[in-house]
């Protein structure tokens, strides 16, 4: 509390609690450094590295056949994931929002397990039910199936999560309206729900791909992770290190985060674009 | 009526074929021949040993991120200021890097080769394939979630009250410990929560910089991936049942707090899907 005078009663009522124990601009100062440490330097080190052989050696590696194979399956089981997770989401927020059932407080919690429970948990988990010692004979291990599989259960929260406020505040009486002007269940969807979802689904939808893209954990026992086959990016830039390629990994990584910025600053402009209409 | 039950089934068939099912089989799986084995699995020298350096882990990345996480989100919803949506893109940054990545960027730094690693190892500090490089891939990972729970509930309290504090004669410090701090505790609280789910379960980017050295670097999700590839799979079913635990635990706390800070008239926290998507809110951060 030391250099911090008492505001006195005779003071002007300020705008508000500054930062404790530091101005704004050492409180900046404090946060950039942090921000800097953990997260900057290190990503920057990636980028360094991934450069190191000029732009000619960053494209070999990118373009190689095995890495190019792994940026193909993850980013084509991705965007299947994410489309049966845009359908089954938007299904479960429906149910979530407007049906009525015994356990609906529980259920709903149980939709964030795939964020709570940890991804080697995750991958373990679906191998117990669905590997080779399947209890009911349905043994995906070490396929392109499982990838799909497990994808699906680390971004199933997003949609859903991201489709219930909007059913929430949606105004029920614009469906009632159509309804009783004579449209049916489907042209009701079709015409006033879906278009008021869109917006939730598409967001949940790019952060789930973003997801997608990088998951590792809940991947590794499952998928096999056999080159041109079941091998993800994530798992080849391992494999890469591994091998002692580090600038090879670094450029693979640098794809990666580039797609990932990507759909950051396309979430954040489509947010505020749907927020202004 | 029979659309409503088509929902219901698609709903529940999805989330049971892909949720329920297999947790309850680990589970029976885990349990199948009592309580001894998993219970041998989880005292042997080496799964003691991860359980306490996981713990470790939590006992030092989660303050750092706590105290970083309430500063950063006074600074941007108490100080416009252009820069902010510079500082609130960079802390989502974690949420959207593969683990992989961000092990990788820290072995960048940190090995022998490494912008660091040199000057680090004269001083006689390791920090890559040590405790230090692992707390280090904790903090980046679990960076985001206090920031993001506790703007939302700052946002919502207003100033009015740290206002009247301050005209009564309160200083800055009072005034946070006394006014601000009880009403976004359960903000905060659930940033923790998260923040330590977080750190307990990383795999991928401690995979990295931890070299996987059993009974030295290994944390919990790394015993359970070593045990699994190694045969040992009551040990691999016994750490994973600790771990989803600690899940479920969390939910439950999570979900009760939620109830709690309802009743209590404060703002209510955002639980962990909406925190993964709060990134597309608009209203957050600048």
């Amino acid at each position: 509390m030391e250099g911090h005078p008492a505001t006195i009663s005779t003071a002007p009522p300020r705008a508000g609690l500054r930062l404790p124990g530091v101005g704004a601009g050492l409180g900046r100062g404090l946060v950039g450094l942090y921000l800097s440490l953990i997260v900057l330097l290190p990503l920057a080190a990636v980028l360094d590295e991934s450069l190191s052989g000029g732009f000619g050696a960053f494209w070999d590696s990118v373009s190689g056949a095995q890495s190019m194979a792994a940026l193909k399956l993850t980013v084509i089981s991705s965007l299947i994931v994410v489309a049966i997770n845009a359908f089954f989401g938007t299904i479960i927020a429906w149910v979530l929002v407007r049906d009525e059932f015994p356990g609906k407080g529980a259920v709903n919690a149980l939709i964030d397990l795939p964020f709570a429970l940890p991804t080697i948990v995750a991958g373990l988990t679906l191998l117990t039910l669905y590997g080779a010692e399947s209890p009911i004979g349905l043994d995906i291990a070490f396929t392109r199936v499982a990838i799909i599989v497990a994808l699906c259960f680390v971004t199933l929260p997003f949609v859903t999560r991201a489709v219930q406020p909007l059913l929430m505040e949606m105004d029920r009486e614009m469906e009632e309206a159509a309804t009783s002007l004579g449209a049916g269940g489907f042209t009701v969807f079709r015409r006033i729900i879906f278009p008021n979802l869109l917006p939730g689904i598409l967001a949940g939808v790019l952060l789930a791909f973003a997801r997608a893209l990088g998951e590792y954990g809940s991947l590794i026992l499952i998928s096999g992770n056999i080159p041109f086959k079941t091998e993800v990016s994530s798992v080849f830039i391992r494999s890469q290190i591994e091998s002692g390629d580090v600038s090879g990994a670094s450029a693979v990584s640098v794809v990666l985060l580039a797609i990932s910025l990507a759909l950051l600053v396309a979430v954040s402009f489509f947010a505020r674009g749907g927020a202004r209409k | 009526m029979t659309a409503k039950w088509g929902l219901r089934c698609l709903a529940f068939g999805y989330l049971g074929l892909l949720l329920l099912a297999p947790v309850g089989m680990i589970f029976y799986k885990t349990f199948e021949h009592g309580l001894g084995p998993p219970i041998d699995a989880m005292t042997s020298p080496d799964a003691l040993h991860a359980i306490w350096l996981t713990l470790l882990m939590v006992a030092v990345a989660v303050p750092l991120n706590t105290v970083f996480g309430v500063g950063c989100a006074l600074l941007l919803v108490r100080h416009k200021w252009k820069g902010n949506a510079v500082i609130d893109g960079i802390i989502n940054l974690p949420f959207a890097i593969s683990p992989i990545v961000i092990g990788l960027s820290l072995y960048l730094l940190y090995g022998t080769d490494g912008w660091f690693g040199p000057t680090l190892s004269e001083w006689g500090i390791k920090v890559l394939f040590s405790t230090p490089g692992m707390i280090l891939a904790s903090i980046f990972v679990s960076l985001p979630f206090v920031v993001r729970e506790t703007v939302p509930v700052l946002q919502e309290i207003g100033t009015e009250q740290e206002q009247a504090a301050s005209t009564l004669g309160a200083n800055a410090w009072q005034a946070f410990w006394r006014v601000t701090l009880p009403a976004i505790r359960w903000g905060v609280a659930y940033g923790v929560v998260l923040t330590t789910a977080r750190v307990l379960g990383e795999f991928g980017a401690v995979t990295i910089v931890s070299g996987s050295i059993s009974g030295q670097t290994e944390t919990l999700p790394l015993f359970v991936a070593r045990a699994f590839e190694n045969f040992d799979e009551q040990g691999a079913y016994a750490g994973a049942i600790v771990l989803a635990l600690l899940a479920l635990t969390t939910l439950l706390l999570m979900s009760v707090g939620g109830r709690k800070a309802k009743a209590s008239g404060g703002p209510t926290p955002v639980g962990p899907g909406e925190v993964a998507i709060s990134m597309s809110n608009p209203k957050e951060g600048s």
